[in-house]
């Protein structure tokens, strides 16, 4: 199981962590990874200028609503597979 | 007189406050805690009162007050005695304006007798023998006969006030819920509600010691219209400031009720809100057969400090606010969980002013979580407008008959009705205050632009429906988490929504998936070549 946990926060709100959370909902749900992958959400990790922050399995990752495909492509797919 | 309250009574009760959050910073607050009277009135000249040592002999109380108060009594809104000026304003008085006619309806009118005429025929009231029926003040044609009723009686529009038999004020605690409007109203500042500042301050500083632990301040949204001389991002980070973590909408909190609230209502045919505890109060201790009906969602503020609980389980939630019912509402089996500590914009101006924390000299910090719907809710009507929006969010079919009692008395007339069956309504939003949370008796500031100031502050924020809000709350109550079918936007962020009256598309993700299989064969939209659009609001009704 991977832990995604996307901050929610004011100040990444704002930078598009709901199109960050959707997106990854949507390629979750595309790539059939409901089973391997926790994601979750968190108001704010105290990194707010590296918005949109995530972490994966506690490694912090700062994405954004255009770089969410190449991250999932990057930093989730080799966990998974 | 600062210019950050309506009134002196704010103004004194805000002092006391500040110095007692100065001195429990400084560890000093039990040996020095009956210094603080005199610091406030120093000289022996009285301002306020007979002489300087009843000014501080009430101060003492108040100082009592700021610290919690006493625990025996359970009613987080007390009568400090020797404050209450046992005023004489009480029923029916013959004004100036009786012109010593000849007709002299009212000696007619009065059945007790106690109507007497000087050698100028002008009408007298015999106090001794009046009954208060007002039969006289009815029959005046110059109107002349006024019934002066204490500010506290007239103020609570639920009768919980009366006088024991020192005419001191006397609240009925069977009847009392919390809403602060005597607190607001006396204007001797006898009553008083209980400040739990200091449970603030225990745990903003066991926090400071243990990075682990997280102290979140849930702000309502009626906070946009309070610290006048500040801009709101400034009074954001005075918060973060004080110490706390991170600050987040109660305003989250009223999108996800909405959210629920309304499907709730097209389930069930017919709901009373339950966003105003007062409100909830009230029903329980006048309506008992109504309960049933009482919508089961927390209020805003619990429900989303139980959402952050749950992401965060070792932090600690502080709800800030225009309410002193909330202050009750934090002690509920139900609310106690999630809500670690309530208290209001008047007593955060004294934690800013405590620390020395000048607000307007800080860099802004963001404040958005919640959609429009979620922010007006602050106001009356608002909770209304937004089980409207939920309704067709979710696509229901539903005749929506709502009712926006403004305040207890019109809750108390819908109530009845209802009870009788006979309300036309469907739909029962209960505000304990006038004009909704915005004139609730913890607020700095009360007036009139203050609703307009909630719903310009609703536009300004990025989500303009309710689902776009909740939406990325990755619980089962909220649509996304089985909703796969939303294509990655792969569109620069548009970093600011646009006024409400420029956009087009209603599509929510919940109501309008864009129809993409999850499996579909091809690869999602590689990032800028297909932009999805936006999910933006209808203009706001």
């Amino acid at each position: 199981m991977v832990k995604i946990t996307v901050c929610l926060g004011s100040s990444c709100h704002l930078k598009g962590s709901r199109q960050v959370v959707q997106d990854l909902q949507y390629l979750i749900g595309h790539h059939n990874l409901k089973d391997k992958i926790d994601l979750s959400g968190i108001f704010c990790m105290g990194q707010c200028q590296k918005g949109v922050c995530v972490t994966v399995d506690g490694e912090l990752h700062s994405v954004k609503p255009e770089t969410t495909q190449t991250f999932f492509d990057e930093v989730i797919m080799p966990r998974v597979s | 007189m600062d210019r950050k309250f309506d009134t002196k009574v704010q103004y004194l009760k805000y002092q006391v406050l500040r110095e007692v959050v100065r001195l429990a910073y400084k560890d000093r607050l039990l040996e020095e805690a009956s210094t603080i009277p005199k610091r406030i009135v120093p000289g022996k000249v009285p301002t306020m009162r007979c002489c300087v040592f009843k000014e501080r002999a009430i101060l003492q109380e108040r100082v009592r007050m700021a610290s919690g108060g006493t625990s025996a009594n359970p009613n987080i809104i007390e009568v400090i005695d020797i404050a209450c000026d046992e005023c004489p304003v009480g029923g029916f008085e013959v004004t100036n304006a009786c012109r010593g006619c000849i007709a002299h309806r009212c000696e007619q009118a009065c059945r007790k007798g106690a109507i007497t005429f000087d050698q100028h025929q002008k009408a007298h009231i015999d106090k001794n023998k009046c009954v208060e029926c007002g039969m006289c003040a009815k029959v005046c044609p110059y109107n002349a006969i006024m019934n002066f009723r204490r500010p506290c009686e007239q103020a609570c529009m639920i009768k919980a006030i009366s006088m024991n038999e020192d005419k001191v004020a006397l609240i009925d605690e069977s009847k009392c819920v919390r809403c602060g409007a005597c607190v607001y109203m006396c204007p001797f500042g006898a009553i008083v509600d209980k400040s739990y500042i200091l449970n603030v301050i225990d745990i903003l500083r066991k926090a400071e010691k243990d990075p682990e632990v997280h102290v979140y301040a849930v702000v309502a949204p009626s906070i946009s219209g309070q610290f006048s001389y500040a801009k709101l991002g400034q009074v954001i980070a005075g918060i973060m400031k004080c110490g706390f973590f991170q600050v987040v909408e109660a305003a989250l909190g009223a999108d996800m009720v909405a959210y629920k609230e309304s499907a709730e209502l097209v389930e069930k045919g017919f709901l009373l809100s339950s966003c105003c505890p007062a409100f909830v109060d009230f029903v329980h201790k006048e309506f008992p057969t109504m309960v049933q009906h009482i919508s089961h969602n927390l209020s805003p503020q619990a429900t989303i400090a139980q959402y952050i609980k749950k992401t965060d389980p070792k932090c600690k939630i502080v709800f800030i606010g225009p309410c002193t019912a909330k202050k009750m509402e934090v002690q509920l089996e139900e609310v106690k969980p999630y809500v670690d500590a309530a208290m209001t914009f008047e007593e955060l101006q004294a934690l800013f002013d405590g620390l020395d924390i000048d607000i307007t000299t800080l860099p802004e910090e963001p404040l958005d979580n919640a959609s429009y719907y979620g922010r007006i809710f602050a106001r009356s009507g608002g909770l209304t407008d937004a089980v409207r929006e939920g309704i067709k969010e979710h696509g229901l079919e539903f005749d929506f008959k709502p009712i926006a009692c403004n305040g207890l008395a019109e809750c108390r007339k819908a109530l009845l009705l209802a009870s009788r069956g006979k309300l036309p309504n469907n739909f029962i939003e209960g505000m304990a205050c006038l004009g909704g949370c915005i004139g609730g008796a913890g607020c700095l500031t009360h007036g009139d632009k203050i609703a307009s100031n909630i719903d310009k502050y609703g536009k300004e924020a990025l989500e303009q429906t309710i689902s776009g809000a909740v939406s990325q709350y990755l619980s089962k109550d909220y649509p996304v988490k089985e909703n796969t079918e939303i294509p990655p936007s792969g569109a620069p962020f548009v970093p600011h929504a646009p006024t409400p009256e420029a956009s087009s598309s209603p599509a929510a993700p919940s109501a309008q998936p864009v129809p993409t299989p999850p499996a579909a064969a091809p690869a999602p939209p590689a990032a800028a070549s297909a932009p999805a659009p936006e999910p933006k609001a209808q203009p706001a009704p």
